[in-house]
């Protein structure tokens, strides 16, 4: 097994293509040159310009702008606060649907697959809208507040913080169940037999055992929702308001209302280079539980 | 089972051998029957609380963990043990199975043979009165498995622990076990000693399973608890002693018998000098292995049955190939057994 890390748990992860063994380097290479040149053109290239653009007349004055005024500080901070939470609730609220997932019979497991997937499928901007629906002042939670009494009028649901982390909570969630539903499902039964076996209960089993050794698709599934969250642009947009703005809108802002595009690029590049960190950090975390290393 | 045995569970793969310790260590509920352990009903407790040592299959050690702190597992587990103590005594399981050098490693930098080792000192660790081992040398090459079988042996000696082995080398069963048990399609078909599976097979399967066995089918002539005959041929009737048949079963005249015979159990003579049970065959094959001669004889007027003769090689004038021969056969180590109904296709 080699030492190199993946962030994604075996199955999941292109480490060890076993195809290598039968294509020639040079069919190999001609095999991802089209997908190469498509990362070159449709990535690399806007991003080596963007960041090109917040260099823009010579200057940090853009970066300077950022670090400066406590606004844009303080959407940076909010948005990395956001995301915490965000990957924070969806481990939360989806290990256990990924562990039953993982448990339960193929038939039944196929529907709670189902149920994971067909939100997944959805179109973002239908799901942020159902929040909307559900949320706003006279929407159907208000009303069941009202009419059943525990509160006088309609709370301010809508258009707060907390209505943007529970929306992109459940946006987010299927990647968060997908790999730890993938690195259970690969864990052999015999650990958990073995951990019975010696003595361990089935709470102490599936926190001595269980729980560490689905650690990699933890940490693949937080670092999955965590990226997209710092990025997340839609549902912050539709279900959050003025006092509650995370980076993209900020960016969205700068670009579509304000048209001050090296600013705009400025503010994408300290976001990138945050979601870089995050993501290097996460990596050192891995790579420092040799146990877990040794797993996968 | 008695305390302190050494029992083995041999048979085919897919025979139920695995099915069975799972249920002895509590993994799954047996649909019928009752599982005691000491005098006490063990068949619905839990199997935390059934105090069994277990060796798996593919040895699941905690790939999380260290050596260390694998063995120490049922130790913490237990709650019962101060640090120290438990410090102390995967120290003594260590050095046991000689492997302290390697205490901080984790499971996947360690060989398949030091790996199983560990899963060894890890089962037996809680001192449990009764460990389990599921084919624990079925990864392990041939030589490696030859000096564990010895380990084990010694180790389970040493401890007095009771052992239930499974594995579907009937060698390793013979050489380890007190007794071994016999499975077919997740049934018991004979429960003895090594001695006694080879020596009296009760049935077909077993006899088939355990060693080298030759067998004609044939049909009774006349069997009855005093003797058994029974007619291979037109011409070839052979007398059996009731030793043969010994389930004393009866069989109605004309019953399709199969008759089993060891290689070793035989004798080869020049055509004529057999005697009256002796069956004429002539020779398809004759190997030299150093201690014996093994032939391969076509029955002379069966040409479809062919059988296997081993006979030691001190002195005796070898055959050759095409050689007419008499077989003389040891009537009292031949058994017979009723043909199974076979569902033709
Ligand atoms: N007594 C039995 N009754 C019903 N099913 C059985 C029984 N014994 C074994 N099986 C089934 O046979 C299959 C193979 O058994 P297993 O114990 O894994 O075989 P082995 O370990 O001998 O290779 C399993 O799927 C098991 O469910
Ligand atoms: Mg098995």
């Amino acid at each position: 097994m080699t030492r190199s890390l993946t962030l994604l748990p075996r199955s999941l992860s292109f480490r060890r293509p076993s195809s290598a063994r039968f294509y020639s380097l040079t069919t190999s290479l001609a095999l991802v040159t089209p997908l190469l040149a498509a990362l070159m053109a449709g990535f690399l290239y806007p991003v080596a310009r963007l960041v090109a653009l917040s260099f823009s007349g010579g200057t940090l004055s853009h970066y300077r702008r950022i670090f400066t005024e406590p606004l844009h500080l303080e959407v940076l901070f909010s948005t990395i606060e956001v995301a915490f939470i965000v990957t924070v609730a969806s481990l939360l609220l989806g290990f256990p649907v990924a562990y039953l997932m993982a448990q339960l019979g193929k038939g039944l497991a196929m529907a709670v697959t189902a149920c994971v997937f067909i939100p997944l499928w959805t179109s973002v901007l239908i799901r942020s809208y159902a929040w909307v629906v559900l949320l706003q002042r006279n929407g159907i939670i208000n009303t069941l507040l009202v009419d059943t009494g525990p509160t006088e009028g309609p709370l301010k649901l809508i258009y707060t913080q907390g209505a943007v982390i529970l929306a992109m909570t459940h946006v987010l969630m299927p990647f968060m169940i997908l790999p730890i539903y993938s690195t259970l499902r690969a864990l052999p039964p015999d650990y958990v037999r073995a951990a019975r076996n010696l003595g361990a209960g089935p709470v102490r089993a599936f926190v001595a055992v269980t729980l560490p050794l689905s650690l990699p698709g933890v940490f693949a599934g937080s670092v999955m929702c965590f990226v997209l969250a710092l990025g997340f642009y839609i549902t912050p947009a539709l279900v959050g308001g003025p006092n509650s703005m995370l980076m993209a809108t900020l960016i969205g802002q700068q670009t579509t209302v304000l048209l001050d595009w090296p600013f705009a690029a400025a503010l994408s590049t300290v976001l990138l280079a945050v979601t870089l960190l995050f993501v290097l950090m996460f990596r050192r975390t891995l790579s420092l539980s040799k146990g877990l290393n040794s797993v996968y | 089972m008695t305390a302190g045995e050494f029992v083995s569970l041999l048979g085919p793969s897919g025979s139920g051998k695995t099915t069975a310790l799972t249920m002895i260590a509590g993994f799954e509920t047996p649909s019928a029957g009752r599982i005691t352990i000491g005098g006490q009903d063990v068949t619905f407790l839990a199997p935390n609380h059934r105090n069994i040592g277990m060796v798996f299959q593919k040895y699941a050690l905690f790939p999380h963990l260290t050596i260390r702190q694998n063995i120490a597992f049922p130790l913490r587990m237990r709650g019962r043990m101060q640090k120290t103590a438990i410090a102390r005594r995967v120290e003594e399981m260590l050095e046991l199975v000689q492997l302290s050098e390697y205490a901080e490693r984790y499971p996947n930098q360690l060989s398949g043979g030091q790996q199983q080792r560990v899963a060894v000192a890890r089962a037996l660790a809680f001192e449990p009165p009764v460990l389990l081992m599921d084919e624990p040398l079925g990864a392990l090459d041939k030589k490696l498995r030859e000096a564990m079988q010895f380990e084990i042996k010694r180790l389970q000696e040493r401890l007095g622990a009771t052992v239930v082995y499974v594995t579907h080398d009937q060698d390793e069963a013979l050489t380890m076990s007190d007794r071994i048990a016999i499975m077919s399609d997740g049934r018991l078909m004979q429960f003895g000693t090594p001695t006694e599976l080879y020596r009296q097979p009760r049935t077909e399967f077993v006899a088939d399973f355990i060693g080298r066995m030759n067998f004609i089918d044939g049909d009774c002539l006349d069997c009855t608890a005093e003797q058994t005959v029974v007619r291979l041929s037109e011409r070839t009737v052979l007398n059996l002693p009731s030793a043969a048949n010994e389930r004393t079963r009866r069989y109605n005249a004309g019953t399709a018998l199969r008759l089993a015979i060891r290689p070793e159990r035989m004798r080869l003579t020049k055509r004529g000098d057999g005697g009256a049970d002796a069956l004429p065959g002539i020779v398809d094959a004759a190997v030299f292995i150093g201690s014996t001669y093994i032939y391969l004889v076509r029955l002379a007027d069966r040409p479809d049955a062919s059988l296997q003769v081993q006979i030691a090689a001190d002195g005796v004038t070898p055959f050759q190939k095409n050689d007419d021969v008499d077989i003389v056969l040891d009537g009292a180590a031949a058994h017979v057994f009723p043909v199974m109904e076979r569902c033709a296709a």
